[in-house]
């Protein structure tokens, strides 16, 4: 049955769900926002180890979320991956710097002769919940305003920039972008603590969090959204496959996907909604309105990228260079391989939900952390 | 294809890969096999209701923890330097190896940090039942991570199940089963997995032995080593019968690299195998003196590993270097020059179709196809470069079988001596027992150096040599990435063990 899709629908198919998990990945970077509010929202060790606690149970889903990510692009946009990875290095390495200290500061910040003690394996958390979501801010950014590499006619690629990637970081654009996603974060985070704690003073302090962190990701926002309706893209003839440059080419997009506009919109209004529900009407479940609205707002912004002939991985240096879901996609015959493979991500999500509903039936407090044996809890 | 050879940058992209790759197994062995351990002890508790079974099961789960962690973050490397250091490989061949990556995380990713999360913090949330089965689920999950990993290493050993198409410049994929059931990802799959089972049951049996050489916590240890030591038994003989296929396979798909693991310079029929020997490191391609400087050979062995009879060739590195037309081996140098032809005519083609001359690129295409089958060899240098380095794949090979014969035997004397009651009194063999991890990490590692340095040089067995995989990046770019890797995974690697070393001294929770 799948056999039967054209190339093109394909293609489709895995760029919507390249989207999806990465939009699954900003959902759950609601743990690299907690980790950023760890200094700020507690007043006290055992508040400090809760709220550690509470994060700790879901880090490495969001992590496993990343390295689907990665996997999928490479599986189906193999030429992106090439590019991106090889080109913009630097950007790239630092990102998964801060992820490798990510991974080993859960399980390492409380035990015994831990080498480094239990403040640096705070600030490796920390690290990777501003600097890792900034930078990936920046390396997505480059989907809209471009990078700078030529590919020769084997599709090797070779960067022009000697920041090799790290030079995304000092657009406005790319920059907005990245900062929005570190308050973001923190907005997701906070209100999943809000969620996840039976503790009611973390739980007011988070609901104001929620929305003070709002307030500073808005400019950034107001910045992102306003260039993205007023700048130029990068347009494909889907005729030649020849790239150039069209006016306003992003907001035609949204215009001529009306579904996207939607979904921007609506997203848009659950992430702000279940920020409002959560300061001003007390409300401890605002994560389950942002938090989808999140998904909503990440795959309105990547569809925004890749279709209506738009190329999604542009360069700026040779605008025929640039990737496109068609040039830069697997061949028919692994598409379709892959996409009975990704019959299995229902199953997948109905296991992780069903685990996560029994984990979480009882919410966690300070006395669930001080009763767990001293193994059973980070 | 590529404008000059950087070498100095692809052997630090070697390096770091090595680098990555060789800690990343320091932890995932103990995770493969230390995940079954902790399902079979948890299964014994649910079964028996005895407490000291959850004890345990707890104990190592402790230890499971940290090493699972670094794990994790060593990992997570592995799949992005494909991309960071590798980018012409990630193009070339990312239609068919970037499937398993993504399946791995579908399938079996999920799988290990879901349950994870129930296996550690769930005792008091779950049901008894359902926290052993997420102790079964990360055993299951970790070893099919394993499993995709390895058809994708399996396939970089052996391609198979799919074409070059001349226009993309890239191979690309005919049979997703082919890929995932040839010969050799299989026997990399259980060889790899029944040797962290191995490691794994070693780790349990030496810090059993410690705390009998301490006399603390003896049940749990003498427990603890009775259920290891028939694991690691069952483990032993599995793993020395995948390798013995693997060997087999090695002979018939990668025999360059059978041939250096042997340092076997002359072809012959009913070649002996050298099982203890010093070479003679001056032994270059061509030369014909005797390799060895001392050895100890076993008549015909070599020949019935490889081909399961005692009197078939093997040929040596000199016959596949230069060719041997008596016994059929079309040598390195016949099939340099084929693809000289077809780098030459895969530009030719491609220049051709880009200024729109049909006639041009169809003749170049034609004979491109004639001597597709030799493209990588087309981007060697010299004929020599295609032996890989013989003294280390030697060694390796060495060590790895040697100490391999030795595990099942320790094994053995463990479960008799503790099924007699009497193994807290052979201090001798306690010591062995410590000191049986630290060799368990030299076979592993061995065994792996083995399998990666023997291939050299390819990235892919015979189509892409390491120097085209490439990324295009300056040395000091990549060796700048290797030292901030080394450091960062060796401060993690001596907070890892010293966490492990405390959590060891505490020992279990109190009764």
């Amino acid at each position: 049955m799948i056999g039967s899709l054209e190339l093109t629908q394909l293609q489709q198919i895995w760029w919507i769900i390249a989207s999806l998990v990465g939009a699954l990945f900003i959902f759950m970077t609601f743990v690299q926002g907690g980790q950023t509010l760890l200094f700020t929202l507690t007043s006290s060790e055992d508040e400090k180890s809760l709220v550690i606690n509470s994060l700790g149970r879901k880090w490495e889903l969001t992590f496993t979320t990343l390295v689907l990510f990665g996997g999928a692009l490479f599986a189906a946009f193999p030429l992106f991956y090439a590019t991106s990875f090889g080109g913009a290095y630097w950007v790239w390495v630092l990102i998964l710097f801060t992820f490798i200290i990510q991974a080993v500061s859960y399980e390492y910040r409380k035990k015994p002769n831990n080498f480094l003690g239990a403040r640096t394996y705070e600030i490796f958390l920390f690290i990777n919940g501003s600097v890792g979501l900034l930078l990936i801010g920046a390396a997505v950014g480059t989907f809209f305003t471009g990078s700078n590499f030529l590919l020769n006619d084997y599709n090797f690629v070779k960067w022009q920039h000697p920041l090799r990637g790290l030079e995304a970081a000092f657009n406005l654009f790319n920059i907005s972008l990245g900062l929005f996603l570190v308050f973001h974060a923190r907005v997701l985070g906070a209100l999943y603590l809000a969620n996840n704690l039976n503790h009611v003073d973390l739980v007011s302090r988070s609901q104001r969090a929620a929305f003070n962190n709002l307030l500073c990701a808005l400019p950034f926002l107001l910045i992102v959204l306003g260039s993205l309706v007023t700048m130029d893209g990068y347009a494909v003839d889907p005729a030649t496959g020849a790239v150039f440059m069209e006016p306003g080419k992003y907001l035609g997009n949204l215009l001529a996907l009306p579904l996207n506009l939607i979904l921007l919109l609506a997203g848009l209004v659950l992430v702000v909604g279940g920020v409002f529900l959560a300061r001003f009407k007390g409300s401890t479940r605002g994560i389950w309105l942002s938090g989808p609205g999140t998904v909503l707002v990440v795959l309105a912004l990547l569809f925004l990228a890749g279709f209506n002939d738009t190329a999604f991985y542009p360069s700026k240096v040779d605008l025929q260079s640039s990737l496109t879901i068609h040039n830069a996609s697997s061949t028919h015959y692994t598409l379709t391989v892959m996409t009975y493979i990704a019959l299995a991500v229902p199953f997948v999500l109905a296991y992780i939900s069903h685990v996560w509903r029994s984990m979480d039936a009882g919410k966690m407090s300070l006395e669930d952390v001080k009763q767990e044996g001293h193994n059973e809890i980070y | 294809m590529i404008e000059s050879f950087d070498l100095s940058m692809v052997n630090w992209a070697r390096a770091q890969f090595a680098l990555t790759a060789m800690y990343h197994w320091i932890f995932v062995p103990l995770t493969l096999g230390l995940s079954f351990l902790l399902a079979f002890f948890e299964t014994l508790y649910v079964r028996t209701g005895n407490e000291e079974w959850k004890r345990i099961t707890k104990f190592w789960m402790a230890l499971f923890g940290v090493n699972f962690a670094i794990g994790v973050a060593t990992g997570i490397i592995l799949e992005f330097e494909f991309g960071t250091n590798w980018s012409n490989y990630s193009w070339m061949v990312g239609d068919i190896f970037g499937a398993p990556l993504a399946a791995e995380g579908i399938f079996a990713f999920f799988i290990e940090a879901t349950f994870f999360a129930v296996m550690f913090f769930g005792w008091n949330r779950v049901s008894k039942r359902f926290h052993l089965v997420s102790t079964w689920m990360v055993a299951i999950g970790s070893n099919l991570s394993a499993l995709w990993i390895l058809v994708a290493n399996g396939w970089m050993q052996f391609p198979v199940g799919m074409a070059f198409n001349p226009d993309s410049a890239r191979f690309e994929m005919q049979s997703f089963f082919e890929v995932l059931l040839s010969p050799v990802a299989i026997s990399k799959f259980t060889h790899a997995t029944s040797s962290g089972f191995q490691l794994a049951s070693l780790f349990v049996v030496a810090v059993s032995s410690w705390f009998l050489l301490r006399k603390r916590h003896q049940e749990m240890a003498k427990k603890s080593i009775v259920v290891a030591s028939v694991f690691g038994l069952m483990a032993s003989i599995f793993v020395a019968f995948t390798g013995d296929e693997a060997a087999y396979t090695v002979a018939q798909k990668q025999p360059m690299k059978l041939a250096a693991i042997e340092g076997l310079y002359q072809g012959d029929t009913n070649c002996a195998l050298c099982a203890v020997g010093i070479l003679n490191t001056d032994q270059k391609p061509g030369d014909t003196g005797d390799p060895y400087l001392f050895a100890i050979k076993l008549p015909g062995a070599l020949s019935f590993l490889a081909t399961r009879t005692f009197d078939g060739f093997v040929p040596g590195i000199n016959d596949l270097v230069y060719g041997n037309a008596e016994q059929g081996v079309i040598g390195v140098t016949e099939k340099l020059a084929s693809g000289r032809i077809a780098v030459e005519q895969l530009a030719l083609y491609k220049g051709a179709r880009k200024q729109g001359n049909a006639l041009v690129a169809e003749t170049a295409l034609a004979e491109f196809k004639r001597h597709e089958g030799n493209l990588g060899y087309g981007y060697l240098q010299t004929p020599e470069e295609a032996v890989p380095p013989v003294a280390l794949s030697f060694y390796s090979f060495r060590l790895m079988v040697g100490l391999g014969t030795f595990f099942p035997i320790l094994f053995i004397l463990m479960l008799v001596f503790t099924l007699r009651d009497t193994l807290e009194n052979k201090r001798w063999l306690l010591g062995i027992g410590v000191i049986s991890i630290f060799l368990g990490y030299i076979a592993s590692e061995a065994g792996w150096i083995v399998a990666e340095v023997g291939r050299q040089p390819w990235a892919i067995q015979g189509l892409l040599p390491v120097g085209v995989a490439r990324s295009n990046l300056t040395s000091a770019t990549v060796a700048g990435t290797f030292f901030m890797f080394l450091f960062l995974f060796t401060v993690l690697l001596v907070a890892e063990i010293r966490i492990m070393l405390k959590q060891i001294a505490i020992g279990p929770e109190e009764k």
